[in-house]
């Protein structure tokens, strides 16, 4: 188990160092310079300003700079947001995203599991196709329509809800919602699919044939193996879930890490974006190790091996 | 049967994107002084900030997303059948090299990695149209940017259903017995094999043209996609999003982007989880 997570770890650290390396170049081949967003600079404070971040030199240059520096634990200083570094405005924002994000994966879990499960057990009935059918639509209605569409209704119609802000918990109710929809219909459709595999295999039939009734059936049976790919799934979803926060947190004003990845990425804050594209792939990185040990801890038959 | 009902009312959806704005007596981007009027017999959807007939403009826009959505989808299409062909023929380290890099690509957050390659390479492919005969190709780089950008995230995917599929095939006895008649690898793979993974392939575009229209809007919504004087769905209920406001809120703006947007998505979704359901 300890050797399994040691070398996953390890194995991640390159996958980490090839992101960092492919967004840092991005960053630094793009054209316009980070420091001359509003106006030219002359030429001589322009050198200066990037000689105190390390910017002078050529691109692997200034990439092994950066590195040996992230080696250490520090993601460098904004270059947008002077005086503040990358690991501040991650501390102060990534909190916010987190818990909007696991808000929003609780419910896609809490609804999609259940919905899968019931679509699967009345498969060959109208209310199946019914439910199977609602699962397509909340997957193809994208948290860009829900966002707008729930405020419009929601909050200026009914006023139920505010329509913006963070900081009380009906301000969480409308963009965790409009965030977590889409993927419940993404995990009633994988748990559907994997019970409508269990349900037709031997030892549900033997199961059943001992007299088992079929709501014990499906949920002390069936929905254990029935629920693996859904968590092999997990890894992406969570970092869905994180990418999609970006739009949720444009359109509802949360202050949250998102935001100033956009903002990061039109300033050409490279040591910003990077950090941000870092802390994404470790906790994408992260999710799949998680998934990973859920898998084999379900299903006796998977030892983990690297 | 259901899936003919999909498929006429998806083809409903292109027709109209296609000849409508033919047949408007408004111009996509025509202004008018009857701002965010609501709507009305003269403008069936109303306007919009600009007084523009919301209707043309929607038509418009489906004929970029569905554009942007079949290029994309394309895109994604030749390079994950050729990636998982060679991956899955080829086998042994080759194969497990290959497949190491689409893991790794996995691992990128692809919606991020779209809208740094967008962002960052606009100006330039921009510079360097205008050096070529394709000049007249340049004022929409970033359009042509978003088809290859978005293809490019797509097409991991397909390269492992693809590779999956190939290993099993490349075992059975006629691929075995065109390679003992002399045939080579090349003709082998694309004779032989080709036309066996077909299927899946075709399903696999019925999933993957809602997925690049969904990514498109996402970043048109953003702001990082289409930009002005041209219009997608998604820049429409963008335009629509920014109407917001707590006092007098033009509905007609945000609910009828959305309506498109949806209901094409929907569509397709259905068509290809029917073909799915055929498939197997």
């Amino acid at each position: 188990m300890i050797t399994f997570i040691i070398r996953r770890l390890l194995s991640s650290i390159p996958v980490g160092v090839a992101v960092v390396v492919i967004c840092f170049t991005l960053v630094r081949l793009a054209p316009g310079s980070p420091f001359s967003s509003e106006r030219a600079l002359d030429p001589v404070t322009k050198q200066m300003l990037e000689a105190k971040y390390r910017l002078t030199g050529s691109i692997p240059t200034q990439l092994f700079c950066y590195l040996s520096q992230v080696a250490k634990g520090d993601l460098g200083e904004s270059l947008k947001y002077r005086g503040r570094s990358v690991v501040e405005i991650i501390g102060q924002s990534l909190p916010r995203s987190i818990l909007l994000g696991s808000i929003s994966f609780l419910i896609s879990l809490g609804l999609g599991i259940p919905l899968g499960a019931w679509a699967a057990a009345r498969n060959r009935d109208q209310v199946g196709s019914i439910l199977n059918g609602l699962a397509i639509l909340s997957l193809s209605v994208p948290t860009f329509i829900l966002a707008p569409t729930t405020v419009l209704l929601f909050s200026f119609y009914f006023h139920l809800f505010p329509p913006a802000g963070w900081g009380e918990p009906s301000q969480l109710v409308l963009p965790a919602f409009a965030l977590a929809l889409p993927f419940v219909g993404v995990c009633a459709r994988l748990v559907r699919s994997g019970l409508l595999e269990t349900l037709g295999s031997d030892f549900i039939r033997t199961g059943r044939s001992k007299g088992l009734s079929e709501p014990k059936l499906v949920l002390l049976h069936a929905l254990r193996p029935a629920i693996l790919p859904l968590i092999s799934y997990a890894g992406p979803l969570a970092a869905g879930i994180l990418t999609g926060s970006l739009l949720i947190e444009e359109t509802f004003a949360i202050p949250g890490v998102g935001q100033f990845f956009v903002s990061g990425v039109i300033n050409r804050d490279v040591f910003l974006v990077s950090g941000v594209v870092l802390v994404y792939c470790a906790f994408l990185l992260f999710f799949n190790l998680v998934a990973d040990w859920l898998t084999a801890l379900l299903d006796p038959r998977i030892r983990l091996h690297s | 049967m259901k899936i003919r009902i999909f498929l006429i009312a998806f083809i409903l959806i292109v027709g109209a994107a296609v000849i409508g704005p033919w047949l408007s007596p408004y111009g996509v981007s025509e202004v008018s002084s009857m701002r965010l009027a609501s709507p009305s017999l003269t403008h069936w959807l109303g306007t919009d900030l600009h007084g523009r007939d919301l209707l043309t403009r929607l038509l418009y826009g489906g004929r970029i997303s569905l554009l942007v959505g079949l290029v994309g989808a394309s895109v994604s299409l030749l390079v994950g059948v050729a990636y998982g062909l060679t991956a899955g023929y080829l086998g042994g380290r080759i194969d497990n090299a290959m497949m190491r890099l689409v893991d790794t690509l996995y691992a990128l957050p692809r919606i991020v990695l779209v809208i740094v390659l967008i962002s960052l390479f606009d100006l330039k492919l921009k510079g360097f149209l205008d050096t070529t005969p394709f000049a007249f190709l340049a004022p929409h780089a970033r359009l042509l940017l978003l088809f290859v950008a978005l293809g490019l995230v797509e097409w991991l995917t397909l390269a492992r259903i693809v590779r999956a599929q190939v290993l099993s095939i490349k075992e059975r006895p006629f691929v075995l017995s065109s390679r003992l008649i002399g045939q080579t690898t090349p003709t082998i793979l694309i004779r032989q094999i080709l036309p066996q993974v077909f299927p899946i392939v075709l399903t696999y575009l019925t999933l993957a043209l809602p997925a690049v229209i969904l990514e498109e809007s996402f970043l048109s919504f953003l702001g990082l996609g289409v930009q002005a004087p041209l219009a997608s769905w998604g820049t429409l209920l963008a335009d629509g999003a920014s109407l917001l406001n707590p006092i007098h809120t033009p509905w007609w703006c945000i609910v009828f982007p959305s309506f498109a947007l949806a209901s094409s998505l929907l569509l397709l979704n259905f068509i290809g989880d029917q073909l799915k359901k055929d498939g197997r």
